[in-house]
């Protein structure tokens, strides 16, 4: 009979090969899906996941798509290394949008380009508030940061439909929920002309990399891992850990703010009531995907990014159903999370009474 | 196995360009599951496939959320060679204006929005119409003559609604109170059947929604009160309280419109039609006395006929200020604009 047994240290080879042995099974299910639905799996495959790449306008929509889960996944991977379980960027993201948003709507001739400055400083410090609030309650009483992140989600959401439906709604929008268009200066300008691809996406890539070092290389890099792995020992070793509680929460919640900041001025243009905060759930998905090691999190958003623009094309190309893409994400966390068993665990075969 | 895809590619190309007529796009803003606003857009377009058989091929997107995404899907839908696109919320105005620029030789349809372009047409329709007949059945049938009002958001969509249902509630019961509750959402079953709950904890009978799941019509059957289905035939989900619901039809403007692009007549309009028109309609009436669907059957066709209409005035907003002066009829931009509610209406009115 087959069974688990320990091994003696964690597979290093199986770490980095987990996300791709969890690809590789999520496309072999999906394809027996497709085919019981009476598809032709390999067309469908290809729908999926060659169509994005076949043309310059869908490749730049990858990118666009990936930047903000980029951000919030980086982000979100080192507080999870640090055993942080933010699991509110959604909410982050929401109060990021909204602070920057302020910016905007307070400076409606801004021309300057210097005005992103401040604007984008707004979305940090907006995501960062969100993100405070968690981070205190765990670190004075001890509250659950699963349960106080997630609930400030709803607050955010709540807070953004008032907002967008009372004191910022445009007096030219005959009453619908919308603010006023940004004014020029705060629309981040777009590198690739005839597609949405905006400095946001080399900016994403840049702090990514960034984190990754910062990981890899410096002393608060290793007491988050630290107390992320035991922290007891982190204890003996002098990091504290109320102060990595606030440096995981303030830097996820930061950069789920600069997402909810670069999106809404890049490509939405203005607040309204759905601005893709959801990216702030895909994005944990993301954070594993991406082993929670930041630039992990680049390739996770891409491969999240590819599936999303791939299952619209499915609709569009061979009509098939948009539940398809989510049973394909859905399948991707759980082979994802089955195939991480083996890091730390073996299979074996065992004769039946020989154990 | 390159050559495997490349065939498959080929092959993708070649269908994708087999000899339609016409290509028609749906965008829905729900799953077409739903069994309210997206369903019914969806009726419409499986009825544009059975009128015109192999002349029309069409394609819908589901869920597709009223941010970034929007513009990609309705530019993909442009770009492979659809002729014809309906985007069926208000949330996709502005990407179907972009868009509509991008691709001047594509038609653009985009439902209760208020942006035009000579590609760009926009349509709605006159749902306050059917507000006012469930108006004069709720007033018939309450006992507690309080009647419950599940309201999404705060808009003038939604505001004339309660509005229309409480004028004609107050015409045939002027003892009737209208209490409204927001959930702030279009689609929310758990918030919506603990409105329902809540409301009908406060001695409210009969409840009505302008939200799309049937949960409210489910919570009403539960605690043995009535209720109102929305957008679609709900009598399934609690037929013992289902009355009657304000159908959503956009099979005969879906039918003309592809038409219209199949004999090369289209243009840009503005259309904003309702029970004249066949957009809305009312389902079969159920668990009331006969005179009651008497009376609504006949107040249904006086509508129909133009010979009354749901906000004919005096009109008299809660402060007292006369919004529709006696002997006149609001106007269309008057009704689009509204952002008050009439007297005997209970809950606020988020500003």
């Amino acid at each position: 009979m087959i069974a688990l047994e320990a091994r003696p240290e964690a597979s290093r080879a199986l770490a980095l090969a987990s996300p791709a042995l969890a690809i590789v099974l999520t496309l072999l299910a999906s394809a027996a899906l497709i085919a019981a639905l009476g598809r032709d799996p390999l067309s469908a495959l290809h729908v999926y996941f060659v169509s994005p790449f076949l043309d310059g306008y869908s490749r730049a929509e990858i990118l666009v798509k990936a930047t903000p889960l980029a951000l919030m996944g980086a982000g979100l991977a080192i507080s999870f290394r640090a055993n942080v379980w933010n699991i509110g960027a959604a909410g982050q993201y929401t109060l990021g949008a909204l602070a920057a948003g302020a910016v905007a709507l307070a400076a409606p001739e801004a021309r300057s380009a210097l005005w992103l400055a401040p604007y984008l400083a707004a979305g940090v410090a907006g995501g960062m508030l969100w993100a405070a609030a968690p981070a205190l309650l765990r670190t004075r009483f001890g509250a659950n940061e699963i349960l106080v992140s997630l609930m400030l989600t709803y607050v955010a959401g709540l807070l953004l439909d008032w907002l967008v439906r009372g004191p910022w709604r445009s007096p030219l929008s005959f009453g619908f929920p919308q603010s006023r268009d940004f004014a020029e200066a705060f629309v981040l300008p777009v590198i690739l002309d005839g597609t949405r691809l905006h400095v946001g996406a080399p900016a994403a890539l840049l702090i990514a990399a960034a984190l990754a070092l910062l990981m890899a290389r410096t002393l608060r890099g290793f007491s988050v891992r630290v107390i992320g792995a035991s922290p007891r020992a982190g204890a003996f070793a002098g990091f504290g850990e109320s102060g990595t509680v606030w440096f995981a929460l303030l830097l996820s919640g930061g950069l789920a703010g600069l997402a909810g900041a670069i999106e809404v001025g890049a490509v939405i243009g203005k607040i309204q009531p759905d601005i893709g905060a959801s990216a702030g759930f895909t994005a944990i998905i993301v954070a594993f995907l991406g082993r929670l090691n930041p630039l992990g999190a680049v390739l996770g958003a891409l491969v999240l990014a590819v599936s999303v623009i791939g299952g619209e094309n499915a609709q569009i190309l061979l009509k098939l159903p948009k539940n398809v893409t989510g049973v394909f994400q859905g399948m991707l966390l759980f082979f994802l999370l089955a195939c991480d068993v083996l890091i730390r665990w073996r299979v074996v075969w065992r004769r039946k009474g020989a154990a | 196995m390159r050559r495997t895809l490349a065939a498959l590619a080929v092959g993708l190309v070649a269908t994708s360009a087999a000899a339609q007529e016409l290509k028609v796009g749906f965008v829905y803003v729900g799953p077409i599951g739903d069994f309210g606003w997206t369903y019914q857009h969806d009726q419409g377009r499986l009825a544009v496939e059975q009128a015109f058989g192999d002349r029309v091929e069409t394609t819908y997107v589901e869920s597709v959320p009223e941010g970034a995404d929007a513009e990609r899907v309705i530019r993909q839908l442009a770009a492979s060679g659809h002729g014809l696109i309906f985007t069926t919320s208000f949330g996709y105005m502005d990407a179907t204006a972009k868009i509509a620029e991008q691709f001047p030789d594509v038609k653009f349809e985009h439902a209760t929005g208020y942006k035009t372009a000579a590609n760009l047409a926009i349509y709605n329709a006159r749902f306050y119409e059917g507000r006012a007949v469930i108006g004069t059945i709720a007033g018939r049938m309450t006992r507690t003559n309080r009647i419950g009002y599940i309201a999404s958001f705060p808009i003038p969509e939604v505001i004339m609604g309660v509005n229309a249902a409480t004028l004609a509630a107050q015409k045939v019961n002027p003892d009737v109170e209208m209490t409204v509750t927001w959930v702030n959402s279009w689609y929310d079953p758990g918030r919506e059947a603990d409105a329902a709950k809540a409301l009908i904890a406060q001695g409210i009978d009969v409840i009505m929604q302008h939200t799309d799941s049937p949960a409210p019509v489910q919570a009403a059957a539960e605690a043995g009160a009535l209720a109102f289905g929305q957008a679609s035939d709900m009598r399934r989900f609690g037929p013992e309280a289902h009355m009657t619901a304000i159908i959503d039809d956009w099979a005969p403007y879906y039918v003309k419109r592809v038409g219209q692009v199949l004999d090369g007549t289209w243009e840009s309009t503005n259309s904003w039609a309702g029970f004249a028109e066949g957009e809305v309609v009312m389902a079969p009436y159920w668990n009331m006395p006969y005179e009651v669907a008497v009376e609504a059957a006949d107040l249904e066709r006086a509508i129909r006929l133009g010979r009354t209409h749901p906000f004919e005035g005096p009109v008299v907003d809660r402060d007292g200020a006369v919004q529709v002066p006696e002997g006149e009829t609001a106007s269309d931009a008057h009704l689009l604009s509204m952002g008050y509610f009439v007297q005997g209406v209970v809950g606020d009115l988020p500003k």
